[in-house]
Formats: structure tokens, C-alpha cells, sequence
């Protein structure tokens, strides 16, 4: 990449002059200045805000006038009892739920093997066009879906099962706390599934033929030839992805977990960020949850670093 | 693949696998369907399950008259064109002006911009720089922090790099400048990638629900999406009212408003413009995302 680039430099400064050329170099940067402006104030200009987690910041209060605290916040997510164990119970949810989905990322891709299997195109794009959709609408949507297939009070679910007399009692499902982390993985399934396999669909597509004729000229059948050829083939792309997820591992989103939450599964839901949200908007404790966040950041960015010399070790090349 | 092709065991169980998932992908959005249009009472006593029963349109004559949902449409609508417009018109200037290795310091500027997908200052330093911004209840709140994406100025960047350079150099020779050269050369030619920066920046635009949440107090500004989740719990409440103020002299009392008739049909309503462009847009995602996926 920066052999090409360097030689559209010298393209492009033989026809203008040295002279030109400098006015050039500094017009291009005013013409990126303004976004770059905004890119400082909402992606940078934020992270002054992590000087709260060292004060007890009241809102209405100002900053002056807030009483420092110095680390309290940060020790006292192990030092008190209580707090102590919100944040294992906390990371319990996170941790779990991220694990089910790293496990669940490898159904994409026998997603993809086995659609690519399928000789009729038209099948196939209809497959691969339905099970996009769920992938372009919010999560407040799917929790509609959720309630009104799922609810107790005369849901789908229920009442098919109820009219063929399989359960007398409808099954309060939405309400529970005994299956939370496993429904919702297969929410995260269900949304994102077939939007997944498009990478590795397009990576199939991409094997060498002549790889899949020399191994059938070996005598390979159907699964031999997934398992030696079109497996290998898309290693490469499901190693990246599977190290984006181990850096992203902390980081399992919010607007799912909120949706959902509700007081019965509450304990088993909240993962990291909507701790952050209950604490922080909910209960006003804008210092305690700031630092739970700054700690979030810091381990996110170690994750990252991880998942890139990892990248950098194995495949010579870094993820970001 | 010269083979004529059999329908052995296993074609067979993998076509039965497809066609079990898709139609567990599509069935929801069946089931809104038929629930919004079939008589009301059967569908609150959950008797519409798999087609539609007594069908009728007046729950979407009557949708528009929740409380906030005429409103709540046009700030989504809104949001999404002005955003959406804003959003693909700087991540191709950007992205083209990233491409040229004569910017000072472009290597700096590339990467303060692609960093900032990788940290985040987390919720309440968000929420208090947007307060001291004047952007809480602010409509600029659902178009400003969108504007500069790290992800989509990669893929134009990308994507204008793999275009031949000749293009632009014999504009430049003719005497086009930077602001020529991006509106008459680069734009056409990176309408594929910018179709599919639209559509994901639109979708984005329209589903977006936490920014609401966290940010939007005043009612007049509530989103679409936002206004579906409160009457997802509030829809009792709401029936009651709109029963109370729909005279019941000339409506029909089996499709009266129940609160799952407001459930479905305004979850319809959201994820309609969603079912309307998404089949125009489908063929331009595969060509966007392995763009992206060549190098992050």
C-alpha cells in the first residue's frame, strides 16, 4: 500500500510546482479541519469527563465545589461488600454471555459451508436475503417480536402449544431469570446470523477451483473436501473476526440487555454497560460509574492490544 | 460440479436446515403483519396465529392518532435524511481527501480519526460533555456526533484507492482542483460504496434508540423507535385513552384499539421503511462489507 501511495505523490507533484504544491498540502488540511473538529469534540472532548471518577460529582454541583475523592471510587468496587459483589455478578453476566457468543461464532461460517452446498441460486439468494433482514432492524423491535411470540399473556408460544394441548400452564418466558444467557445469545443468533455468513460466503467464493479438482481427483468426497479445502480456505477470515471478538469481549452492548431487562432477570442481564447506565442515569452516582467505565475503557484498550500482537504473531499482520 | 446433482440425505437435510432458519427469520415479521390487519379481539386473545382473521386497515387509519407518533415520525425522518445526507457527503470528501499522500500530516490525522472507533469515554462523561455542549434536547444531538464515521471514511478510502489514479491526473492536467476532481470524478465513481455507506448510515439513523435514552427529555424530540419502546410498555394505558377519545358512536367494537393492536401496528410502522428500501439496497452490502473486511 505505501508503494502505491508514494508513487501518486511524485504523479501528483510533477505537473503542479514546488510552490503549488505546499499551498496544496496545507488547503487539504483545512478542508479536513472542520471534521476534524468534530471528531476532537464528541470522540475526544469526552474523555475530560473521566476526572469525575475522582470526585463525589453531584449533578447540579460543580466540579470546584465536589469534594475529591481520589481513588475511593475505584477501591471501593473490592473494598465494599455490597459493590463487590454487583461488579462479580456484573462481570459474571458479561463474561458469560460474551463466551456464548464467541462459541456461537463459529455457526456463521458452517452457515456459509453448507450454503455454498446448495447448488440452486435462486434457493440461495432467498435464503441469504431473509436471513439478512433481522440483522437492519433495532433491538426494540426484536423485543416487540420477543413479546408478542413469547408472552405470557397470550403469545404466540403459548398459545399454540396450549391449543395443542402440550402444556396446560403458559410458559412465562420473557419473565425469567433461568435461561437469560442463553436467550439472549439466541437473540444475537438470530439477528445476526445470516448477516455473518456473508463474509464467509464471499471468502468460499474466493478458494481456488482448481484446489476443490485436485482434491477430487485424490478421490475426495463431499466432506473431505469442506474439511481440507473450504475450511482452510476460510481460516483466515474467522481468525480475524474471532480476534475483533476477543477485543470487543467486554464490550457486549447495551440496548439489547436494556430492552430486555425486567425485575426478574435483572440480576442475570446486566452486563457491563448496563451497569454503567443503571448506576450512572438510574441511581445518579455519576463519580461510581464513571469509574467503572474509565476501569471498562482501560481493560478494552489491554484486550485490544492482546488481540492485535496475537494477530501480529500469528499472521504477520495487525488487525487494526 | 459436473455431476448431475441427486437429492441424497444430506442435500436433503441441508435444504430442510435453510429453509427452517429462514422461516424462523421471517415468521415475526408475518406474524406483526397478520396481527395488525386481522380483528382486533381474536388477535389481544392471541387467536391469530398463522393467517389473518376478520381482515381490516383500521388500525393503521387510527395509529396516527397516538399521542407523539406523528411527531415522533417526522423527527425519525428527519434525523434520518439530514443525517444520513451529512453522514455519506463527509465520509466520501474525507475519505478522497485522505487519499492524498500531499496533506500535511495526513498519516497524524488518519489515524486521530480511525483511533477514535477503539475508545470511548463511557456513558456519563458522554452524557455531561453533551450537556455542557447544549446538545441535551437538542435535535443537533441525532446528527452532529454521526457526521465524522472512522468506519465508513475507511471503506470510501479504500474504495477510492482501488479506482485507476489516471482519472484524476488527467483532471489535475486540465486544471481541476481538489473540489472539481471530488464532485465530477470521485463521487460517480464511488456510487457503489457510497449506496451501501447510505443505507447502513440510514438504518443506523432510523434504529437508533440509546441516543434518545440517554440524551432527549422533551417529547416533541422522541424518536420513532424511542415512542415504540414506551408503548411496548405503556400500551394499556394508551388503549384506554384512545378508546376514550375515538367516540365510539362509529367504530366498530371488535376492532376497537387493544394494547396489542398498538404493539403490533406501531411496530409495523417502524419497520416498514426498513422492508421498503432493504430489498433496492441488498446487492450493494456484500461488495461493502468484504471492503471493509480487506482491511480494517
Amino acid at each position: 500500500m505505501n508503494n502505491i501511495a508514494t508513487k501518486q505523490t511524485t504523479r501528483h507533484r510533477a505537473p503542479l510546482g514546488q510552490a503549488s504544491w505546499l499551498k496544496s498540502k496545507y488547503r487539504l488540511f483545512l478542508m479536513a479541519a472542520p471534521f476534524l473538529a468534530l471528531a476532537f469534540v464528541f470522540s475526544y472532548l469526552p474523555l475530560y469527563g473521566w476526572i469525575y471518577s475522582f470526585f463525589d460529582y453531584r449533578p447540579g454541583i460543580p466540579l470546584k465545589d465536589s469534594e475529591f475523592m481520589g481513588f475511593y471510587w475505584f477501591t471501593s468496587m473490592f473494598s465494599n461488600a455490597v459493590r463487590r459483589q454487583e461488579i462479580i455478578r456484573v462481570l459474571t453476566n458479561t463474561f458469560a454471555m460474551s463466551g456464548l457468543s464467541l462459541l456461537s461464532s463459529v455457526l456463521p461460517v458452517a452457515f456459509a459451508i453448507f450454503l455454498t452446498e446448495i447448488r440452486s441460486t435462486f434457493f440461495k439468494r432467498i435464503v441469504q436475503t431473509l436471513t439478512t433482514l433481522p440483522n437492519f432492524i433495532s433491538w426494540v423491535l426484536v423485543y416487540s417480536f420477543a413479546f408478542m411470540l413469547f408472552s405470557v399473556d397470550n403469545g404466540f408460544l403459548n398459545n399454540l402449544l396450549m391449543g395443542l394441548g402440550w402444556i396446560d400452564r403458559p410458559l412465562n418466558i420473557l419473565a425469567s431469570d433461568s435461561n437469560t444467557w442463553l436467550a439472549m445469545t439466541l437473540w444475537g443468533i438470530w439477528k445476526t446470523l445470516g448477516w455473518s455468513a456473508i463474509m464467509y460466503i464471499a471468502a468460499i467464493a474466493g478458494i481456488d477451483q482448481e484446489l476443490y479438482e485436485a482434491a477430487r481427483v485424490d478421490g475426495a468426497g463431499r466432506f473431505r473436501l469442506m474439511w481440507h479445502v473450504t475450511v482452510p480456505g476460510i481460516m483466515p477470515t474467522f481468525f480475524v473476526l474471532l480476534l475483533l471478538s476477543i477485543a470487543n469481549f467486554i464490550n457486549n452492548g447495551f440496548e439489547q440487555f436494556y430492552v430486555f431487562q425486567n425485575a426478574i432477570n435483572l440480576a442475570r442481564i446486566e452486563v457491563l454497560d448496563l451497569y454503567v447506565y443503571n448506576i450512572g442515569m438510574m441511581n445518579s452516582n455519576f463519580s461510581f460509574s464513571t469509574a467503572v467505565s474509565l476501569l471498562k475503557s482501560i481493560v478494552s484498550i489491554v484486550l485490544l492490544f492482546v488481540a492485535n500482537s496475537l494477530s501480529r504473531l500469528f499472521r504477520g499482520e495487525s488487525i487494526i | 460440479m459436473g455431476k448431475r446433482e441427486r437429492l441424497n440425505a444430506f442435500q436433503l437435510f441441508n435444504y430442510g436446515w435453510f429453509v427452517l432458519f429462514t422461516l424462523i427469520c421471517v415468521f415475526p415479521f408475518y406474524y406483526l403483519f397478520i396481527n395488525t390487519i386481522s380483528n382486533n379481539d381474536l388477535s389481544s386473545r392471541g387467536l391469530v396465529l398463522f393467517y389473518p382473521l376478520d381482515i381490516h386497515l383500521t388500525n393503521y387509519a387510527n395509529v396516527f392518532k397516538l399521542p407523539g407518533l406523528g411527531l415522533a415520525a417526522v423527527v425519525s425522518l428527519s434525523r434520518t435524511v439530514i443525517g444520513t445526507a451529512l453522514t455519506v457527503f463527509s465520509s466520501a470528501f474525507l475519505g478522497y481527501l485522505f487519499t492524498k499522500n500531499e496533506m500535511w500530516g495526513r498519516k497524524f490525522w488518519y489515524r486521530f480519526l480511525i483511533i477514535t472507533m477503539y475508545f470511548n469515554a463511557g456513558l456519563i462523561p458522554w452524557y455531561l460533555t453533551m450537556l455542557n455542549l447544549g446538545l441535551v434536547n437538542n435535535f443537533l444531538v441525532y446528527i452532529l456526533p454521526a457526521i465524522v464515521s472512522p468506519f465508513f471514511i475507511i471503506l470510501v478510502k479504500t474504495f477510492i484507492e482501488s479506482t485507476p489514479a489516471a482519472l484524476q491526473e488527467s483532471a489535475q492536467i486540465d486544471g481541476a482542483g481538489y473540489w472539481v476532481i471530488f464532485t465530477k470524478i470521485i463521487l460517480p465513481l464511488s456510487m457503489p460504496i457510497l449506496a451501501t455507506i447510505s443505507i447502513f448510515a440510514a438504518v443506523g439513523q432510523w434504529n437508533s434508540f440509546t441516543d434518545t435514552l440517554f440524551l432527549v427529555t422533551n417529547q416533541k424530540l422522541f424518536s420513532l423507535q424511542f415512542i415504540l419502546y414506551r408503548y411496548m410498555n405503556e400500551a394499556t394505558s394508551l388503549a384506554q385513552l384512545m378508546r376514550q377519545t375515538s367516540g365510539a358512536v362509529n367504530i366498530d367494537l371488535t376492532n376497537m384499539a387493544t394494547p396489542t393492536s398498538i404493539r403490533t401496528t406501531v411496530s409495523m410502522v417502524v419497520v416498514t421503511p426498513i422492508l421498503l428500501v432493504y430489498p433496492f439496497f441488498q446487492r450493494f452490502f456484500v461488495k461493502g462489507i468484504m471492503i471493509g473486511a480487506v482491511k480494517g
